[in-house]
């Protein structure tokens, strides 16, 4: 059965280093999941197109145009990859409004790789006090190695040996819980508020 | 199918001349577009109920009701919505009883929440019992209505003892209850329980979003046995601005739009009439649009169009209702060639 990887990513240049980690982590985590004998596939989500939609959903409450496909990716996805820039000592306002109109409980349970690019290493714990408290917030299940790059880390052009260790090593973590995780169909939030309803009797009692 | 007008009774600045009208003015001026709904041969006139600004629709709409019916001679006065979690299910008994007597029967009324949260501590309550509230008040209305010398006791008001509301229903008819929801399955199956009707705001959420609730609802309502799915009771709202041609449409109602107290400063007028069921254009493209609307809700019972927020001026609200005529007159013309 193939499992579908979905890679969020809040770089804003192009070319951008936030998407360039976002692919080595995509590729590595693909990697990760054939040696355990899994198929995958891989969509990438960028938000810096769904930009305006996002700023729509926060005035209207709900989606449009692309941003509803992107949603329902995400809320379907076997393993999230989230990849941000830092801005100001955090993620990015983009990055986070994306996981604020998420619709709740789309991510629970769901394995999930934290990654984060700013200039300088100064900011990696960003991803330990930004990025995973978020991720749990959300009922996520978060891989124990985050992957932080700073400019210094790309080397001459790609991904350098410290880099390229932290990487595999994170996507062997995310390959292993996906791995160890049964498919399981995912109810949007109308029908879980159905399931946990009840018949009118039952509402007409409750306490 | 009746088809009719809602309001929220916003007072809103015109961002075209940044006039804002009184609260007088406001309410004079919604008394006349209730007139005006009537003179064109439209079924329902509904109000919102409101506490706070920037709304001057009425805290009981059966005050403003009561006038329109003393007003009116053949359009249907109800609500959209009568706030039935912060009101007093006996206050609402009472009054609808007594607005029924006034208005020969003419009327009925939609319950709903109300979403403000302050709103339910200045009559204390508590927003996160907002469920619980609609379906305990409910439980007590319906009694009220059906049954004297009522022993009730429930979590939220004081008991009541052999208590009998009056006056009693016209003619021992309850008036008709319609409960609104925009996104709670709970109140899809309260209205499915007691075989009342179902409407769903249809303004503020696409198509597919009513589509689930209206199907829920039908299915449950044939589940409680009042009938089948296809015979539930199913209302619309929906949105139109009206002109000649939809250039002119677009043209006059985008300063609008671009500036409305619920949508504005987000999506553009064009992706906002694409993805919910706002119309801004023609007479024909408004019949069209809200044909379609059957496609997903199947066929159903009541039709209502706000018309009259975002600033728009009276004047320009009545010519939408000269033109919304012309709408509904087409649309009762393809209900006569569909029978």
């Amino acid at each position: 059965m193939t499992r579908n990887l979905v890679v969020v990513t809040a770089g804003l240049s192009d070319p951008s280093s936030t998407r360039l980690l976002a692919d080595l982590l995509g590729d590595a985590s693909l990697g990760a999941l054939a040696q355990r004998g899994e198929e995958a596939s891989l969509e990438v989500v960028e938000l810096r197109p769904l930009a305006h939609a996002l700023t729509d959903h926060l005035l209207t409450g709900f989606a449009t145009g692309d941003l509803v496909a992107a949603l329902r990716s995400v809320a379907e996805a076997d393993a999230v990859i989230a990849v941000t820039p830092v801005f100001s000592a955090s993620y990015s306002g983009l990055f986070k409004t994306f996981f604020d109109v998420l619709e709740t409980g789309s991510l629970d349970g769901t394995p999930v790789l934290v990654a984060a690019t700013a200039g300088t290493a100064r900011h990696s714990l960003v991803l330990e006090h930004a990025l995973r408290p978020l991720f749990s917030h959300l009922h996520a299940v978060v891989v124990p190695t985050g992957v932080f790059a700073a400019s210094e880390d790309w080397g001459t052009g790609g991904a350098s040996g410290d880099l390229r260790r932290r990487i595999d090593r994170a996507a062997g973590e995310l390959a292993a819980l996906v791995a160890a995780r049964p498919r399981t169909e995912r109810l949007d939030q109308f029908d879980r508020d159905l399931a946990a309803m009840g018949d009118f009797e039952s509402l007409l009692q409750r306490p | 199918m009746e088809y009719g007008i809602f309001t929220v009774g916003d007072v809103t600045t015109d961002p075209t001349t940044g006039h804002t009208p009184s609260e007088g003015e406001r309410i004079k001026a919604t008394v006349t577009i209730a007139l005006k709904a009537e003179e064109i041969g439209l079924d329902v006139f509904a109000t919102g109920e409101h506490h706070n600004p920037p709304f001057a629709a009425p805290a009981n709409p059966p005050v403003l009701l009561a006038h329109l019916a003393a007003k009116t001679e053949r359009i249907k006065l109800s609500t959209s919505t009568t706030l039935i979690t912060t009101n007093d299910p006996v206050r609402i008994a009472q009054d609808y009883a007594y607005l029924q007597h006034l208005a020969d029967g003419r009327m009925d009324l939609m319950l709903g929440r109300g979403n403000t949260g302050p709103v339910y501590p200045w009559f204390g309550k508590d927003i996160r019992e907002g469920i619980p509230l609609a379906i305990e008040n409910y439980a007590l209305l319906h009694r009220l209505w059906r049954e004297e010398n009522v022993d009730w006791q429930g979590k939220f008001r004081t008991p009541l003892q052999a208590f009998t509301s009056t006056p009693r229903p016209l003619d021992g008819t309850p008036p008709f209850v319609w409960h609104g929801s925009i996104r709670s399955p709970e109140i899809a199956e309260q209205a499915a329980y007691y075989g009342d009707g179902f409407f769903s705001n249809h303004i503020f959420w696409p198509a597919e979003h009513t589509a689930r609730m209206i199907a829920l609802y039908r299915s449950r309502f044939e589940h409680y046995g009042h009938g089948t799915a296809a015979e539930a009771v199913v209302g619309l709202g929906g949105q139109v601005y009206l002109a000649k041609n939809s250039q002119d449409a677009v043209k006059e109602f985008r300063p609008y739009f671009d500036k409305a107290p619920v949508y504005g400063h987000g999506p553009s007028l064009e992706e906002f009439t694409s993805s919910t069921p706002l119309t801004v254009g023609s007479v024909a493209e408004a019949v069209e649009k809200t044909l379609s609307f059957r496609e997903y809700a199947g066929d159903y019972q009541r039709q209502l169009f706000l018309v009259d927020h975002a600033g728009l001026p009276l004047d320009t609200v009545l010519r939408q209702l000269d033109l919304l005529g012309e709408v509904v007159a087409e649309l009762r013309a393809h209900e006569t060639v569909a029978a």
